[in-house]
């Protein structure tokens, strides 16, 4: 029992956080630079910063994660972190040569009031940035919101330095990747291939954090949104956000600046979501559906509906970021599964406004929480009270799973002790098969290993 | 070693009246350090006879951490010791955290030893206790006195008041006590009176008027102390008076500060809402 002094009974809370479901604004910003080819994250903060936030993403996608620091010292703190920048970016286009520096903040250097707007055109009326270089900026202070909002003002901060708006619209769709894995990523490309619809998506971190072993190092490897297309998605008859709360900025600043109209769905995740999303690229690109997907759909189905028994009334309990967790849920229900506490550490109201009005008619009695208080320890007390039957999270999960005896399926960031996040995409038809497939596995292997023995059947 | 910290609104005097007061101190034979706590590195000049002093945190940028006392420490009038935290330019950086590097810098590299034989050493912080590095001076171990320099003006005792705050909820955990206000005077009706009262009213004292005298001005553009300008003028000796009355001084209190009405109220009672 690691957790034995969980108790059942909650007490309230006015200040303190346990085991919060989140993480720093910068690790999302870092997450989201590695999205575009070339380009090297800078942590302008101290040096402790930037380590943390590279081990957390190296512990995720096992891949060497590079990024840059302005090694904040206390002279620096003080007298502003103006200098260190100017001569970190001297540095960094000297020796690392990358196309894009996309420097975040940190608390230190937030606190302290540096003001990146004019650092930056310093930096460029020092001519420390060559010709063709860019160095783009977002502000990432971590003691507001979390790695959700740092990824979507990177994001956003990709429109503001990059896309432009010429006189020729093209027949493109621009796809706003919400904090999704390397691997979704692929998949929804593959879709739109598939689709014969012609898209851009940003950022793209498929084939930056799930590159091939060569035996070759690459700092910059190959895959990222190039700077041509970020530039043309100024261009792009319509944009489709994925995840309201990583993406609906970015939608919106587009529209600004370049008059691209947007819809914000939901990441795929599930039949659905998977719809939905599929109904929105087919009308703005203006392509059918082929029958490759309603085939891929039509197996799905096939799988629930031969699976409905083990699936049905299964208590779940699930925690992560808001943009995975609302089309999980819907997920769950539609798998016939009863969602029974839902927890975010992610502020916002689209949360609860999503959550109620999905789990209204299915399961009223559902509870969940958004927001700084809204941690683990209280998802477990919850369990304590009443029970569940599965739980999905990121690994910080498995103590209360471990605790608890129940079956566990990883899923959101971090999954530092598993692989396969990597290669089986949660997104599309395919994703929802996977991750039917996975609960299944989890729930059905756990019958089989804790119930009576007179109940042990070899088909169940 | 007495530790003291002048603290007061912004523009009320502050700088020039510690200088004087430590001038005063220094004529009596004291050996005297004051710690500029204010980025615009202005409060040795009368002292020193002009800027002539490196910043602490200057000499820290641009010599990295092998700093030495003397690289920061000058003397000025009567051998007074003097130090400036200084901090970054208007607008960039954390002043705030200037002045606690600075004064834990001063701390490890001994100016207040033993050896240094100080009997004063005076902390002069600029304006309003802003954030926590401006109650730096205040805080456990540091300076245990603080005297307020105030006027009868609304908006001087109202940051009065607050400073009151801040010392009362340090002095429930630390050793730091208010010794007292001291009246710079703006020559508002009624003055001395009213601010007797309100030290009265924060449990404390006022320790001394000081009376508005153009011979301070004059002084300061000579950039000097009244007592090293003009000695044998009048306001050099309310500064002396100051100095002995500080020297003397024995009453040390946790503040209570008053309420918003209740400021109001005093300054009706004595006639300046009118």
């Amino acid at each position: 029992m690691l957790l034995r002094h969980t108790t059942a009974q909650e007490v309230e809370r006015k200040a303190l956080t346990i085991n919060p479901s989140k993480t720093c604004q910068p690790v999302g910003a870092m997450y989201a630079a590695l999205g575009l080819h070339g380009c090297l994250p800078h942590s302008h903060g101290s040096q402790g910063c930037c380590s943390y936030h590279r081990s957390a993403l190296t512990r995720h996608f096992k891949e060497p994660v590079m990024a840059a620091t302005s090694s904040f010292s206390e002279g620096s703190s003080v007298f502003g972190g103006s200098s260190n920048l100017v001569a970190a970016i001297e540095t960094i286009f000297t020796v690392y040569e990358p196309d894009v520096i996309a420097v975040h903040t940190t608390c230190l250097s937030e606190t302290i009031g540096d003001d990146l707007t004019q650092i930056v055109s310093k930096a460029h009326e020092d001519g420390k940035v060559p010709e063709g270089k860019k160095v783009i900026f977002c502000n990432t202070p971590s003691y507001v919101g979390t790695h959700i909002t740092g990824y979507s003002s990177q994001v956003s901060s990709f429109v503001k330095f990059f896309s432009a708006a010429t006189p020729k619209k093209r027949n493109v769709v621009n796809l706003v990747a919400g904090w999704m894995e390397p691997s979704d990523m692929r998949e929804i490309k593959r879709i739109a291939r598939v689709m014969e619809a012609r898209t851009i998506l940003f950022p793209d971190m498929s084939g930056v954090l799930d590159a091939p072993l060569t035996g070759k190092f690459e700092m910059y490897p190959k895959g990222g949104v190039s700077l041509s297309d970020m530039a043309a998605t100024g261009d792009s008859k319509f944009s489709i956000g994925l995840g309201a709360y990583s993406t609906e900025d970015a939608c919106v600043k587009l529209e600004n600046k370049c008059k691209v109209k947007f819809e914000v769905v939901e990441i795929p995740i599930g039949l659905k979501a998977t719809d939905r999303f599929i109904t929105s690229l087919s009308r703005h690109a203006n392509v059918p559906v082929p029958d490759e997907l309603t085939e891929e759909r039509g197996r799905l189905v096939d799988l629930i509906a031969d699976n409905s028994k083990y699936f049905y009334g299964k208590r779940v309990a699930l925690f992560g970021d808001p943009d995975t967790l609302i089309p999980l849920t819907e997920f769950l229900l539609t798998l016939d599964m009863k969602p029974a506490y839902i927890v975010t550490g992610t502020p916002g109201k689209h949360f609860d406004e999503s959550m109620q009005a999905l789990l209204a008619e299915q399961a009223p009695e559902a509870r969940y929480k958004s927001g700084e208080r809204a941690d683990m320890f209280q998802l477990h007390q919850w369990i304590k009270q009443e029970p569940v039957d599965l739980l999905i999270g990121n690994t910080y999960g498995k103590y209360i799973a471990r605790d608890e005896n129940i079956p566990f399926v990883r899923l959101g960031f971090p999954i530092v002790d598993r692989p396969g996040h990597n290669f089986f995409p949660h997104t599309g038809y395919v994703g929802a098969t996977n991750l039917a497939i996975k609960i299944l596995d989890k729930v059905l292997d756990h019958t089989d290993r804790t119930c009576a023995e007179e109940k042990v059947e070899l088909q169940m | 070693m007495r530790k003291i910290a002048i603290y007061g609104k912004g523009g009320i005097g502050k700088s020039t009246t510690t200088q004087n007061t430590v001038a005063g101190l220094a004529e009596m034979g004291k050996n005297v350090m004051v710690v500029g706590c204010d980025p615009k590195a202005d409060s040795t000049r009368l002292l020193l006879h002009g800027l002539a002093q490196k910043t602490v945190l200057d000499t820290l940028r641009d010599e990295g951490e092998d700093v030495e006392l003397e690289d920061v420490m000058k003397k000025g009038f009567q051998n007074t010791s003097c130090v400036e935290s200084g901090g970054p330019e208007p607008g960039v950086g954390c002043a705030g955290r200037g002045i606690i590097t600075s004064i834990n810098l001063l701390e490890q590299l001994g100016a207040y030893d033993e050896d240094k034989k100080l009997d004063y050493v005076f902390y002069d912080v600029l304006g309003d206790v802003v954030c926590g590095g401006f109650a730096m001076p205040i805080r456990d171990g540091k300076a245990q006195e603080v005297y307020i320099v105030c006027s009868g003006e609304m908006m001087a005792m109202y940051a009065a008041n607050n400073i009151c705050k801040s010392i009362s909820k340090f002095g429930k955990v630390g050793d730091v006590r208010l010794g007292g206000l001291i009246c710079n005077s703006r020559k508002v009706d009624n003055e001395a009176n009213m601010i007797q009262e309100f030290a009265k009213r924060l449990g404390t004292q006022m320790i001394h008027f000081v009376p508005r005298d153009n011979m301070v001005q004059h002084a300061e553009i000579n950039r000097k102390t009244v007592i090293d300008h003009a000695p044998e003028h009048p306001q050099a000796n309310e500064y002396r008076a100051l100095a002995q009355k500080i020297d003397a001084n024995t009453m040390q209190v946790i503040p209570t500060p008053l309420s918003m009405q209740e400021l109001e109220d005093l300054l009706v009672g004595f006639g300046i809402l009118n």
